[in-house]
């Protein structure tokens, strides 16, 4: 489950390692699992035809560097060239010179565009926006209501419609409304819809016209699989969107669609909705998303970033102390000085392949304030201690606790994050070398 | 949206649904073998182009392509024709095996729990097959156990006045257990013949969002041995190669006994079900074919890979 990319391919580069430049033949073979990688996490087939065809031009001829494998020298490549392909245009929504302005969330029913809406009024709220919803989902049962419901619950104004018969005059109604209300942004929510149903796209068309919205986003569920270039290209091409909101990102698929509709609109992706929680939406990281869809941590990073902090040599250390399970509570205190300096020990282990994705790292992240207390714990223990976790008792815990000025639970719940670490480290090593014997892609 | 389909009958309706997927799957095969073409490295390409990107999988896609080149080699074939039917059938058969249609048992409650990540359709597919089992003649009860997602006791409650049977709820924010507790006692006092219960759309990832719905199944369980007799995952048939950790991680933590999958009348090709019937072997039952009450069809593997291909 857990074998990364750089992994499967440095067999492919080991005769090549130290010595020459990127070759067709070695490049032509990386292609082949890259591809293989790209269409697992979804990415469109016509897309990554493009993508392979375009990252193997630019790889072939590139000198082998001596510091890195030409396995992750490969991956770098495309790692940056997905960077670059996604990223490009920002998050910023246009929407300063109109009052109101209207944005419109448009998109395929249940690709969370409800959601989405009061997300979006929570984040502009936040910005000091006076933000009023607005539903033209009258076909989906209790759609408005749902809306409704959350607008209150965000304490943003809602426009009640007067009746339900068509969604263009609701949409105008509403921006007339917020307009006297003096609301100064109104989220358009708008039925889920197929993109090849005809009338019902001439409704989003009708809208559009009425209202001419400054944003028009496009909402995709980052679940989609190889039909979103289809859809996001029909969106687009009768609305001209602006821009797109990725949901349901909290969840572990791969997300290539991402790539697949900058592809085929050209439109930046500006949102990504990451839980249920209106507070759950963040700007898009074009970095993440590449080692997301690339199933990776990211080991290049870990080791450029681990040369500004600690020399490359401890953080290699590191890594193979977390592959072999020995990772000691005296290796924990040593990350913890060097965490101000290279970020929370939860990136650092996050860039290591297979522990990024592991969700049970959050708990054992110690918070800012914690930090302090966790390494005048570990400070207040013997050396053996620090090796063997195991050794600590009740006895030795309440020295512990009287040595660093803590409690017993403090010392409790630090062994209890720690060995649970250790679990979830092991258990990335076992499933690592199982998927390894079968040969498998890291899905 | 819900009131302008006609019906045209299970083949049309399904091939109208299926009409994009038919389109771009059987008009490349089409051309691929009234063109010039012959077997040659440049076919198999192409056919993999077809399977890929109709979400089969690329891995899966290769292991079947794989297949075929054996066979081509083993039986000498010359013709591109028969090398589709032998994909048709060989897909066919993949899907048989798990094509089951969903029987009810009449004796006491017959308890569907409906599961699956947020937005794939689960309250409408309840709505449908609500409405399908009443018009067989069983008494039906829906159960509003999403109390999480704004407005979803009221949507649920429209279907349940559309197809005119009763819904068993609670107020928003309550604990879905209870509601399904009060439901299997409603149930048993009402001599209902089937209750559906509508669970919060929920990412496989959330592990105590996954403990919640063990909870409901086994307070199910205690209060009507047997229940769930049915635990129904709804797949989107928009969705990639996701769906299938999708239904690994359910079935690993709830059991899934049938599938659904919905949204065919889009231009998605919904191959991915043919990877999840290889790989685990859970019936399909439904799929989903509009947002209409009518637009639920038992999944049947010939009709399905035949509207694909013809
Ligand atoms: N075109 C089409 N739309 C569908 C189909 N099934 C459901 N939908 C639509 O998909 C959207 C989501 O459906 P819901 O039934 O609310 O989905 P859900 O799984 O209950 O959603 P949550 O409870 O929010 O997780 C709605 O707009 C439905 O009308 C289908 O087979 N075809
Ligand atoms: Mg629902």
């Amino acid at each position: 489950m857990f074998e990364s990319l750089t992994e499967k391919l440095d067999p492919i580069f080991r005769k090549l390692k130290g010595r020459g430049r990127l070759d067709e033949e070695n490049v032509r073979q990386a292609m082949k699992d890259i591809r293989m990688a790209l269409l697992e996490a979804d990415v469109n087939f016509k897309v990554v035809k493009d993508f392979t065809e375009d990252v193997r031009s630019r790889a072939v001829g590139q000198e082998v560097f001596e510091s890195i494998t030409p396995g992750q020298q490969i991956v770098k490549i495309v790692h940056d060239r997905l960077v670059e392909l996604m990223g490009g245009g920002s998050s910023h929504l246009r929407l300063a010179n109109r009052f109101p302005a209207p944005i419109m969330l448009v998109g395929l029913q249940g690709c969370g565009k409800t959601t989405t809406a009061a997300k979006l009024a929570h984040h502009l709220s936040e910005k000091g926006r006076r933000v009023s919803l607005v539903s033209a989902d009258i076909y989906r049962p209790a759609a408005i209501e749902q809306l409704k419901i959350l607008a209150k619950e965000l304490g943003a104004g809602f426009f009640e419609p007067r009746d339900l018969g068509d969604a263009v005059r609701i949409c105008v109604e509403a921006i007339g409304e917020a307009h006297a209300k003096g609301y100064d942004t109104v989220i358009i929510d708008t039925a889920g819809r197929l993109h090849i149903d005809s009338e019902m796209m001439e409704e989003l068309k009708r809208i559009q016209n009425a209202v001419n919205p400054s944003e028009i986003l496009l909402v995709a569920d980052a679940m989609s699989g190889q039909d979103a270039v289809s859809v996001a290209e029909r969106f687009n091409e009768l609305l001209g969107i602006d821009g797109v909101i990725l949901t349901k990102m909290d969840g572990d698929a791969r997300g290539g669609a991402a790539l697949s509709v900058k592809a085929v609109t050209g439109k930046p992706i500006k949102f990504v909705g990451m839980g249920e929680k209106v507070d759950a939406i963040e700007v898009f990281h074009p970095e993440r998303m590449a080692s997301r869809i690339l199933g990776m941590g990211d080991i290049l990073t870990l080791v450029e970033k681990a040369q500004f902090a600690v020399d490359e040599k401890e953080a290699r250390e590191l890594e193979k102390k977390i592959r072999q399970d020995s990772f000691s509570l005296e290796d924990f205190r040593n990350q913890l000085t060097q965490i101000k300096k290279m970020g929370s020990l939860k990136d650092m282990l996050g860039m290591i392949p297979g522990l990024g994705k592991m969700k049970a790292l959050k708990n054992v992240e110690p918070d800012e304030k914690e930090l302090v207390r966790t390494a005048a714990i570990i400070d207040s223990m013997t050396r053996k201690e620090r090796l063997n976790y195991q050794i600590i008792d009740g006895q030795r815990r309440k020295r512990i606790a009287l040595g660093s000025g803590t409690t017993v639970q403090d010392v409790n719940r630090l062994l209890k994050n720690y060995a649970e670490m250790r679990k979830i480290m092991k258990k990335m090593t076992k499933g690592g070398m199982k998927s390894l014997r079968k040969g498998n892609f890291p899905f | 949206m819900l009131n302008n389909r006609e019906d045209g009958g299970f083949f049309e309706k399904l091939k109208k649904g299926l009409e994009k997927t038919r389109k771009s799957l059987a008009e490349s095969v089409n051309t691929m073998i009234f063109g010039e073409k012959v077997i040659d490295s440049d076919l198999f390409e192409e056919l993999e182009a077809i399977l890929v990107s109709a979400d089969v999988g690329p891995v899966f896609t290769h292991e079947l392509i794989e297949d075929m080149k054996e066979t081509v080699m083993r039986k000498d074939l010359k013709n591109p024709e028969t090398l589709k039917r032998i994909l048709m059938e060989h897909m066919t058969l993949i899907l048989k095996s798990t094509d089951a249609p969903l029987t009810i048992r009449r004796n006491g409650p017959y308890a569907i729990m409906v599961v699956g990540v947020n937005g794939t359709g689960k309250t409408t597919t309840i709505g449908k097959l609500a409405y399908d089992l009443k018009r067989q003649g069983h008494a039906v009860m829906l159960v509003a156990a999403d109390t999480f997602r704004a407005a979803a006791i009221e949507q649920l409650g429209i279907w349940g006045q559309r197809v005119d049977v009763p819904l068993i709820k609670q107020k928003m924010g309550s604990d879905p257990s209870a509601v399904v507790y009060d439901a299997v006692q409603a149930a048993l006092s009402r001599k209902t013949d089937v209750m559906i219960i509508d669970t919060a759309g929920r990412l496989h990832t959330k592990s105590n969002l996954m403990e919640e719905l063990k909870k409901m199944k086994r307070i199910m369980g205690r209060e009507l041995p047997g229940a769930p007799h049915e635990v129904l995952l709804v797949l989107d048939a928009t969705t990639g190669q996701n769906a299938i950790v999708q239904a690994k991680i359910f079935n690993d933590e709830i059991g899934i006994t049938g599938i659904v999958l919905t949204k065919l009348d889009g231009t998605s090709k919904g191959g991915i079900v043919v990877r999840i019937a290889k790989e685990l072997r859970i019936p399909l039952r439904y799929i989903g074919i509009g947002e209409g009450l009518d637009d639920l069809r038992p999944f049947n593997s010939e009709e399905f890979v035949k509207a694909i291909f013809e």
